[in-house]
């Protein structure tokens, strides 16, 4: 009886907690979505209140996607991403099959740059990345933002901690039917990699959708930014002044995503925490 | 393009028919170079390429769209050492990463065991501590300094319920950074409560059964017996992982407080930003990118270690 109390009053007690550390959570979403459906006379008004008195999220919308080319910065977010993403999985699929299941002078010594190039971060290369660039004359433009990242160092380590558990017997039977290696990476071990890939996908979609640094050095002209981009700039343009339509272009940043990731939770978990790997 | 002419590329061509069949018998002759040629092409040009280049830069005077470029030595770090915003900016990014790895860590931890002290509502609770982690961390900031705003912000809002007057916590040089701090702290504990989700996990059942058997019957006890020891290993990982984050801090700074008011918020990254692309300095903005491959390097170097003391206990 005694454990029993002991037991429920410890539940109360996590619950107590969680429930007050997801309030500090969720309060800036919160805050966001109630200002974002504030009109002006209530968002600059000193005392508190969560649900607007006049709902205004439909005016703020439209100013803002009147204001900043909204749509077009997501479709720019879209193109880079997946860009980026298909890029990295044509160049990372073969060399993880090579290093995992060929036997070839060299091997450990590309294995072990590999193992290097994850501890690299991105804002080593930067200097000598966007000097390359310019010498090429792709700086401003998608190319800029994609070429960069086609290399995943980390794809191909995943990959290949991944097609080690492929069993060879698969392997030797694609050889029997005359599939060539660059066959069976992609008949043979991409269809059998569906998970890691998916995983990785979610990991290079989400880093790269939110990636602020690189675009933000490559990026001239309006038109080309990215969903990161769009908000530091319609910010700098718009904040003091009109923090409704600011927290609804926020809103519709940011929406995609979190759509996303509540839709399929496990899956994005398990990508994300990927980069603890790293 | 036929498969074996993109494996093994300019050299299908002059290969003859037995050759191509003796290749197929033993296919370990060319095609894994095939195979790995794009990688590893690309790994040069982007990543390790740079990566020398960045430390090369760093001993000559190079300026974007100067005609020629000459070897200095170490005249960038002289430079470096003696600039105080160089000391302020690596001081900043210190009291960042020494503020925010144990705060993210330990909230990390603390809801990690919270979630898996209990069965009920744990997804539930596991979606809304990593909802900061997927937002787009520019978009959130923009919407912290909003709730920052001294006047009409939601958090002097609720602190003039109480009777503060809260500050201006963006503009004001003394509170600038822990603002930051506290932006950083809320984007990464959900991040760190998953890693910690699956240490925990991995911790075998029979190893509480046991402790409690003997004798270990407070929850704090099994914790200081079971769980910490073993979770020794995922803390270190954790520790490491949110310092090479900690230390990688723009996106906030840049957008939010461009490292002022006066220096406040000068951090590394921001530092090579401004140098390296704002004033075209390549040069100097590469010395300073060297001062942070180096504090990176470090933290590598201590996981490492940690980790092979722990492969010695266990």
């Amino acid at each position: 009886m005694t454990a029993l109390t002991k037991i429920s009053i410890w539940s109360m007690i996590r619950h107590v907690l969680l429930i007050a550390g997801a309030i500090v959570m969720l309060l800036p979403f919160v805050w966001m979505i109630s200002t974002a459906s504030k009109p002006p006379s209530e968002v600059f008004s000193s005392e508190l209140h969560l649900i607007p008195r006049h709902f205004a999220l439909w005016e703020n919308l439209q100013m803002a996607f009147a204001k900043a080319n909204l749509w077009r910065f997501l479709l720019n977010g879209v193109i880079v991403t997946v860009s980026i993403f298909v890029l990295q999985v044509l160049v990372a699929l073969p060399a993880a099959y090579a290093l995992a299941k060929l036997r070839f002078i060299g091997r450990n010594a590309l294995f072990a740059l590999v193992l290097f190039g994850i501890l690299i971060p991105p804002q080593a290369t930067a200097i000598p990345v966007f000097l390359l660039l310019h010498r090429l004359g792709v700086l401003d433009g998608y190319a800029a933002l994609v070429l960069p990242f086609t290399i995943s160092v980390f794809g191909i380590f995943l990959m290949r901690q991944f097609f080690r558990n492929v069993p060879d017997d698969l392997i030797d039977a694609a050889r029997m039917d005359g599939i060539s290696e660059f066959g069976i990476v992609w008949r043979v071990m991409l269809p059998a990699a569906i998970p890691a890939v998916t995983a990785f996908g979610i990991f290079s979609v989400v880093a790269h959708w939110n990636d602020y640094f690189w675009p933000l050095i490559v990026l001239n002209s309006e038109h080309l930014r990215t969903p990161p981009l769009a908000v530091a700039h319609f910010r700098n343009a718009e904040a003091g002044t009109n923090y409704g339509a600011l927290m609804a272009a926020a809103m519709v940043i940011i929406a995609p995503l979190l759509v996303a990731f509540l839709l399929a939770q496990r899956r994005f978990v398990e990508g994300i925490a990927l980069t603890g790997i790293k | 393009m036929s498969d074996n002419a993109a494996t093994i590329g300019g050299l299908a061509v002059p290969i003859s028919i037995p050759k191509r069949a003796a290749q197929r018998r033993n296919p370990l002759l060319l095609t894994p170079y095939g195979l790995v040629a794009p990688a590893l092409t690309l790994m040069l040009m982007m990543l390790l390429g740079p990566l020398a280049g960045v430390i090369a830069l760093s001993f000559t005077d190079y300026q974007l769209g100067a005609p020629s470029l000459s070897w200095i030595g170490l005249a960038n770090y002289h430079e470096m050492f003696g600039d105080r915003v160089f000391w302020t900016a690596l001081r900043n990014t210190l009291v960042y990463v020494g503020i925010v790895v144990p705060g993210a860590v330990s909230a990390g931890l603390a809801i990690a065991l919270l979630i898996q002290s209990g069965t009920s509502l744990r997804s539930l609770y596991r979606t809304i501590y990593f909802l900061p982690v997927m937002a787009t961390l520019i978009a959130m900031a923009v919407v912290w300094e909003f709730m920052l705003h001294p006047q009409f912000g939601l958090v002097n809002g609720v602190l003039r319920e109480f009777g503060i007057a809260g500050p201006s916590w963006l503009q004001d040089r003394s509170t600038a950074l822990y603002a930051l701090c506290a932006i950083g702290i809320w984007q990464a504990a959900g991040f760190n409560m998953v890693l910690f989700l699956a240490g925990l996990v991995s911790i075998p059942k029979q190893l509480y059964e046991a402790a409690e058997i003997d004798g270990a019957s407070s929850a704090w006890a099994r914790f200081r017996l079971v769980t910490w020891p073993l979770l020794r290993p995922v803390t270190t990982f954790v520790v490491v992982i949110s310092g090479i984050r900690s230390f990688q801090v723009f996106d906030t700074v840049h957008v939010l407080t461009k490292g002022g008011p006066s220096k406040s918020t000068e951090v590394l990254i921001h530092s090579m930003y401004t140098e390296g692309f704002e004033f075209f300095r390549s040069g100097y903005g590469a010395a300073l990118t060297v001062v942070f491959l180096g504090f990176i390097l470090l933290l590598t170097l201590i996981k490492s270690r940690l980790a092979d003391r722990g492969a010695q206990y266990a």
